[in-house]
């Protein structure tokens, strides 16, 4: 529709601005300003860095220490399952020589990689480490420091794309934590039906592992979500509405579960090193 | 000369709510290019404001539901004013329109057995309103939306081009209805972005713009109210018809200032809410008219009871018709008993549990939480009544919704008049919208089609046209009794102070004639109404526009206010205040009193709106029958029943 | 509580370019910042262009960039700021801008087009459709959507890569294409149409990096990224790399 009434009421011609990107591009308000928010957006994304951080310098640490991670009847849940032969000799497992000699580093690297690889590929930790580290976004409504951006559409982050086969992964490590709960029921001579304080960390420590891992989206999609019609599948369509549930809490179950994990190997750290003796309860 | 872009069209349909989209899918679908102008962003309509349902004869939820009943309530609700046939066709067709919405991808609410779920409300016998929660218009105009994007998607893949056949023009205004002759041959229009005018030539325009809200004060209505059909269907000289109804809700949130008006759903007082004056007390109980005092419970206990067990107990008084309670609440505010910002309290916090108020009421509960800063679960709500919906309309033809005397020239939903009597049943608008708007786009459509040689846009037409449209910007060099601009809003502000306070709710004579002459005296500062700045998204410009149509409107609500000596649905007069048997065939009718179209006519007696009455069809024998007698002796007059 | 003047700063302008304005206006209780706007144009600015419709957060039409922050003017009450805090009131900042606070949303519409519509299902007339409330539950919690585009604005994706609105269809439309893989009677498989992996290849599903922007923005409290674009990753991982289910079609094409 072009034209045209000469009548002095007509919009004045448009000048092209100097071309540059995102939300200072030349159709855009005029707004020098990368963002213009007043709060404090800033503490979401540091604190988010600051914790990440925090975790990373410590179990790196823990996991090439490759030392006092088993104090009867407890193992650091950063190795087990302990698969190689340096492996120190645990009671009823969980370590199973299936590595053999050659392994010669830290048996904790050939099992995090699992976890790991699980939480790396989270959609939770995604948006905190996107978020945080890339900037990309900063926070909402904050420019990005990037100037191309193709998201997880391209290797290697298309890669986040594996996150289900993570998740049958974390859910035999899980498995194996349960299994380490139970023996936490022994006492340092491997007598039955004991308790001790890392008793009670190791049953935290794995209910909150087992929230975390069930409340994963690709589990949620998995036991039905991925179902077109719930009226026909009833039994899935309520383990569907109890994962949504967990799913909500993903946030808080995901820092939640990745302190207890550290809190639960920093525990049989400090009784390994021998700092101070498990309280026993019975 | 001025230089105006056009195209032509098979059909124009002007708005794009329910009425205005589904007349358009309808004509695209017989195979009329069809175009459609909306005011605001496509989606946006004021369609999307309706919470409660869509009603419809389905019978899902008690079988015992058909048409007939429907139409019977219908009839009841408008107190025997609707225009018979339409309120037939209606009754008979809505299941069919809400059936075929869901083959379109909408999604209503279930029953057990997995069909539409229907649910009670005023006026209604038996459940009768498909719904998703309390959002039902969004859903109907998404539906709609997503249909006719789904026929340009169509069209794309035959011709390329999404627009070859079905086309929005949004954030656009339609001005003047162009006509060759006697018959309609186009539309004039601006774009409102750039300020833009440009003609769609077309033999068929459809009107479909909804109400006229915006003409007062306190209403439920959004801005594009401002009664635009039917300012154009009177300017292309066919007339409006029972323009005196109009509904005022009587729950709107009346604090704080900024939300005056904003619609309190019907399901409030449905579930158990309770209206109460400022000394505690459920003055409900003192309002029951006589027809109604055996139907609705005498003391607080049996009301009480009701919600329980509706079967041995009798209604509570909040539930009377909108028209009753409104005029309830307006006394007790008038006679100093309201609340402390001028409304009554409506009170659900101590009737039901917080819990429970947060899951039947979910939007009520944070329109309220958001907007007031009221919990609603712990404290009362403020209410009072707000202008809703407009009855009256431009006069159609029942069948084809075709308005009187402008060959091809339509109306459907709130802008065409008739349907709905003097009063309308909640949920009978959304229908409303897919009947006829479906009607009146296939009419359009066949008329388009039937024509052996098209109506063609005259020069001049399109210059006088613009020049009514640029005349704001020139205002202060206007004619030698002017006096300096004035400010659109301004004026805006004075003539909803007006309709409020002197055509409102409860109306007397002399009122009504001081407000005759205020918008006489309005009008002719309207002529100066002056705008700053260019015509690119100029909102000041396109008020000043839209006054002329406020103007118009108003000036037919106070002229056949003043007229109908009598009081009847959404027409209370304090000086008439009973029903009166022989005014119920007396149809008034609004015409422009200068038939050549212009708007000289600023002589404050005279005004622009001539009135005259005629006599409605006699109600067809076998529609009747669907009555008892004892029923059609407190509407019809003698002559009609025996006759 | 009463009135008192507060400190506005409003864009003003269009394409050619402009600026923060300053403004002092009358505040009263209980007000929104589109009351404060609408006084603007009343008293101060009359030909102050901002979009609005119905000013109770239903119609999604009054949009804008609340002290940086994309949300509803008719739903942002004056209450949340402090008196003597200036309120500044920008465009949305994704979209091309018309004039003062109104943007050019075509961006929009174009990809609301893009999305193929629903396809009823072969050999079922109207009033024969059967559904059920607990397979509506999900497409019903997306159709809430009241298309305030506050989603498409904050998403980094295309706010700030303005190259990627070719291919990427926004958090809104991805929603809708979701809504309709879980419409229980959509019959798009039947017709050759596969909504998940479409999603992928054509709309640009990839591009979304789940940080959630869409989810805090939304004035519906839709839960876009958990319920609809995580869940059609997921969907699409389904179709395109799940091994098991690549293996499998490869077998079948052979053998066929």
């Amino acid at each position: 529709m072009r034209p045209i009434v000469s009548t002095g009421t007509e919009p004045p011609a448009a000048h092209p601005r100097p071309a540059r990107g995102g939300v200072r591009a030349p159709t855009r308000a005029a707004i020098a300003a990368g963002h213009l928010r007043t709060d404090r957006w800033w503490v979401p994304p540091a604190t988010t860095a600051a914790g990440l951080f925090a975790f990373v310098v410590y179990s790196t640490w823990r996991a090439f220490a490759d030392a006092d991670y088993y104090a009867a009847p407890y193992v650091s849940p950063f190795y087990s399952p302990c698969l190689a032969q340096r492996c120190r000799p645990m009671h009823a497992g969980p370590n199973w020589d299936l590595f053999g000699g050659w392994w010669g580093i830290s048996p904790a690297i050939i099992i995090l990689v699992f976890p790991l690889g699980f939480r790396l590929t989270c959609y939770y930790y995604r948006k905190a480490y996107y978020r945080a580290f890339w900037a990309a976004p900063p926070a909402c409504a904050v420019a990005e420091p990037h100037r191309t951006y193709t998201g997880e559409a391209r290797f290697p982050l298309v890669l986040q794309n594996l996150h289900r086969y993570f998740f049958y992964a974390a859910l035999l490590v899980a498995g194996v934590l349960t299994y380490d709960t139970v023996l936490a029921f022994r006492d340092p001579r491997y007598h039955w039906g004991h308790m001790g304080l890392g008793t009670v960390v190791f049953l935290v420590n794995i209910v909150l592992i087992w929230a975390y891992t069930l409340s994963c989206h690709s589990c949620r999609h998995i036991v039905g979500g991925r179902l077109k019609h719930f009226s026909q599948h009833p039994v899935r369509y309520r383990m569907w509405q109890f994962i949504g549930r967990l799913n909500a809490r993903h946030m808080q179950l995901a820092w939640a579960s990745l302190a207890s994990v550290a809190l639960a190997d920093l525990y049989v750290y400090l009784l390994a090193s021998g700092v101070f003796d498990d309280p026993r309860f019975f | 000369m001025t230089v105006v872009d056009r195209q032509e069209w098979d059909v124009v349909v002007v708005g794009a709510g329910g009425a205005g989209l589904r007349a358009a899918i309808e004509a695209r679908e017989r195979g009329a290019r069809t175009a459609v102008i909306c005011k605001s962003l496509f989606g946006k309509a004021h369609t999307v404001m309706a919470e409660g349902g869509i009603a419809a004869a389905m019978g899902n939820v008690n079988a015992g539901d058909n048409w007939q009943v429907h139409f019977r309530d219908t009839m009841r609700g408008g107190k025997f004013l609707n225009q018979w046939r339409m309120a037939e066709l209606h009754a008979k067709e809505a299941p069919d329109r809400v059936w075929e919405l869901e083959t379109w991808g909408a999604l209503f609410d279930r029953t057990a057995d997995g069909r539409i779920s229907q649910r009670n409300f005023g006026g209604h016998e038996y459940p009768r309103l498909a719904h998703v929660g309390d959002r039902t218009g969004l859903e109907l105009i998404r539906t709609l939306q997503q249909k006719i994007v789904a026929l340009q998607q169509e069209d794309h893949r035959e011709t390329g081009d999404y627009e070859a056949r079905l086309k929005v023009f949004q954030e656009c205004t339609v001005t003047r209805v162009l006509k060759d002759g006697a018959r309609v041959s186009g539309v004039f229009a601006y774009a409102r972005e750039t300020g833009r005018f440009f003609v769609l030539q077309a033999p068929a325009v459809v009107l479909a713009t909804g109400g006229i809200g915006k003409s007062f004060k306190v209403t439920s209505n959004s801005w594009e109210y401002t009664g635009d059909g039917h300012a154009l269907a009177l300017l292309a000289g066919a007339p409006l018809v029972n323009m005196e109804f109009v509904q005022f809700h009587p729950t709107g949130m009346v604090w704080p200032p900024s939300v005056k008006g904003i619609l309190v759903t019907e399901s409030v007082r449905g579930d158990g809410g309770v209206l109460r004056n400022s000394d505690g007390r459920r003055f409900m109980f003192d309002y029951v008219p006589d027809v109604f005092k055996d139907k609705y419970a005498e003391t607080e206990d049996e009301a009480d009871r009701w919600y329980d067990d509706p079967d041995h107990n009798r209604r509570p008084p909040e539930l009377l018709p909108r028209d009753e309670v409104a005029r309830a609440i307006n006394t007790e505010v008038k006679e100093g008993r309201g609340s402390p910002h001028g409304g009554v309290f409506l009170d659900v916090s101590t009737r039901m549990p917080a819990e429970v108020i947060r899951r039947r009421l979910p939007s009520m509960y944070h329109q309220f939480k958001e907007l007031a800063d009221v919990d609603i679960t712990a404290e009362p709500m403020e209410v009072g009544p707000t202008c809703h919906y407009v009855m009256g309309g431009v006069a159609v033809d029942s069948d084809t919704a075709a308005a009187r005397g402008v060959p091809g020239l339509y109306a459907a939903g709130e802008v065409a008049g008739g349907m709905h009597g003097s009063n309308r049943l909640g949920g009978n608008s959304l229908s409303d919208l897919l009947v006829f708007g479906r009607r009146a786009g296939w009419h359009a459509a066949a008329y388009a089609a039937g024509l052996a040689e098209r109506p063609v846009v005259a020069d001049e037409q399109v210059d006088t046209a613009a020049a009514e449209a640029l005349r704001p910007f020139s205002a202060e060099s206007g004619e030698p009794d002017s006096g300096p601009p004035e400010n659109p809003y301004t004026l805006h502000q004075e003539l909803q102070q007006t309709m409020n306070d002197l055509v409102g709710i409860i109306r007397r004579e002399e009122e009504m004639r001081e407000a005759l002459r205020r918008l006489a005296r309005l009008r002719v500062r309207a002529r100066r109404a002056g705008v700053e700045g260019h015509r690119q998204f100029n909102p000041g410009w396109h008020l000043a526009l839209d006054l002329r149509n406020m103007l118009l409107v108003s000036e037919c609500v106070a002229r056949s206010a003043l007229e109908r000596t009598e009081s009847r649905g959404g027409h209370t007069r304090e000086d008439h205040p009973a029903m009166d048997r022989a005014w119920r065939r007396v149809r008034l009718l609004c015409t422009l009193t200068d038939p050549t179209g212009g708007l000289a006519a600023t002589d404050p007696v005279r005004g622009q709106i001539t009135l005259s009455r005629e006599t409605a069809d006699p109600v067809r024998p076998d529609l009747l029958a669907l009555f008892e007698k004892e029923e059609l002796v407190k509407y019809l007059a003698e002559e009609e029943l025996y006759g | 509580m009463s009135g008192y003047e507060a400190r506005f700063q409003v864009w003003r302008g269009d394409r050619e370019g402009g600026g923060l304005e300053d403004f002092t206006v009358e505040v009263n209780d209980g007000e929104v910042v589109l009351d404060v706007i609408h006084r603007l144009q009343a008293t101060q600015v009359p030909d102050l262009a901002v979009r609005w419709n119905c000013k109770a957060g239903k119609c999604g039409s009054c949009s804008a960039e609340i002290n940086g922050r994309p949300r509803l003017m008719c739903m942002t009450r004056m209450s949340v700021f402090a008196r003597d805090e200036t309120v500044t009131v920008t465009p949305l900042r994704a979209f091309p801008v018309v004039r003062d606070l109104v943007t050019d949303v075509g961006f929009n519409y174009t990809k609301a087009r893009q999305v193929p519509a629903f396809v009823p299902p072969p050999g079922l007339g109207p009033g024969e459709y059967r559904m059920f409330q607990q397979d509506v539950d999900r497409p019903q919690e997306f159709r809430k959507c009241i298309e305030c585009f506050l989603c498409q604005d904050t998403c980094h994706v295309v706010r700030d890569h303005e190259e990627n609105k070719t291919v990427f269809a926004g958090p809104r439309f991805l929603m809708r294409i979701a809504e309709l893989d879980m419409h229980p009677l959509d019959a798009a498989a039947e017709t050759g149409l596969d909504r998940k992996r479409t999603a992928q290849d054509e709309h640009g599903l990839g591009y979304c990096n789940i940080t959630k922007c869409c989810t805090e923005v939304c004035p519906e409290g839709i839960r876009i990224t958990d319920n609809a674009l995580i869940p059609l990753k997921e969907r699409a991982v389904d179709r395109k790399y799940d091994p098991l289910v690549w293996l499998g079609s490869k077998i079948r094409r052979r053998s066929s």
